[in-house]
């Protein structure tokens, strides 16, 4: 739903992708809170994603050691419930 | 650990390169009168569970990667068990 830019910032976080998300339940609807997670795959405006919490979130910019907490891991598709079954 | 019901399949092809191949389900957390409590997440199945299964969930990024067998991965929540049972004392 958007970006986030921070000039001051650990060195750590120089050159990553900041992305604001906005959690959804299964149907689409927003569920929560927004919050900033790092982007570990390159997803843009818009996009459908999932993403890692806590401090497993650093793992997915190895080799890089990136101190976050949230890091956006995939773009989903397509989610298949019973419903649609 | 939680207690959940298996609700969705999610498919996603752009995703980190650990994720690859794993299996990716919809799980509704339940109470104990097996209702949902209206929060779902996505978790990666270790135990081959299936629609509407009822099943373990762990949130913790290192059991959680563990149990996949995916170490140093970016994994939070994970299917660790397809619940047979729950036995309340009354």
């Amino acid at each position: 739903m958007g970006r986030v830019w921070s000039s001051s910032k650990t060195e750590q976080l120089e050159g990553v992708k900041l992305l604001l998300i906005q959690p959804v339940d299964a149907k689409g609807a927003d569920a929560g809170s927004p919050l900033v997670a790092a982007d570990a795959i390159g997803a843009g405006a818009g996009d459908t994603i999932y993403w890692c919490r806590g401090k497993e979130a650093s793992l997915a910019m190895l080799p890089a050691e990136v101190g976050a907490d949230s890091a956006v891991v995939g773009i989903v598709d397509s989610v298949t419930t019973h419903e649609d079954a | 650990m939680l207690i959940g019901r298996v609700v969705g399949q999610v498919v996603a092809s752009a995703k980190h390169e650990s994720h690859s191949g794993q299996k990716l389900l919809l799980v509704e957390t339940l109470d104990l009168d097996n209702e949902p409590t209206g929060l779902s997440y996505i978790a990666v199945d270790a135990v081959d569970a299936g629609f509407g299964d009822r099943v373990l969930l762990t949130m913790d990024g290192w059991a959680a990667m563990t149990a996949v067998g995916l170490p140093r991965s970016p994994i939070d929540t994970a299917i660790i068990g397809v619940i047979d049972h729950v036995e309340l004392d009354s």
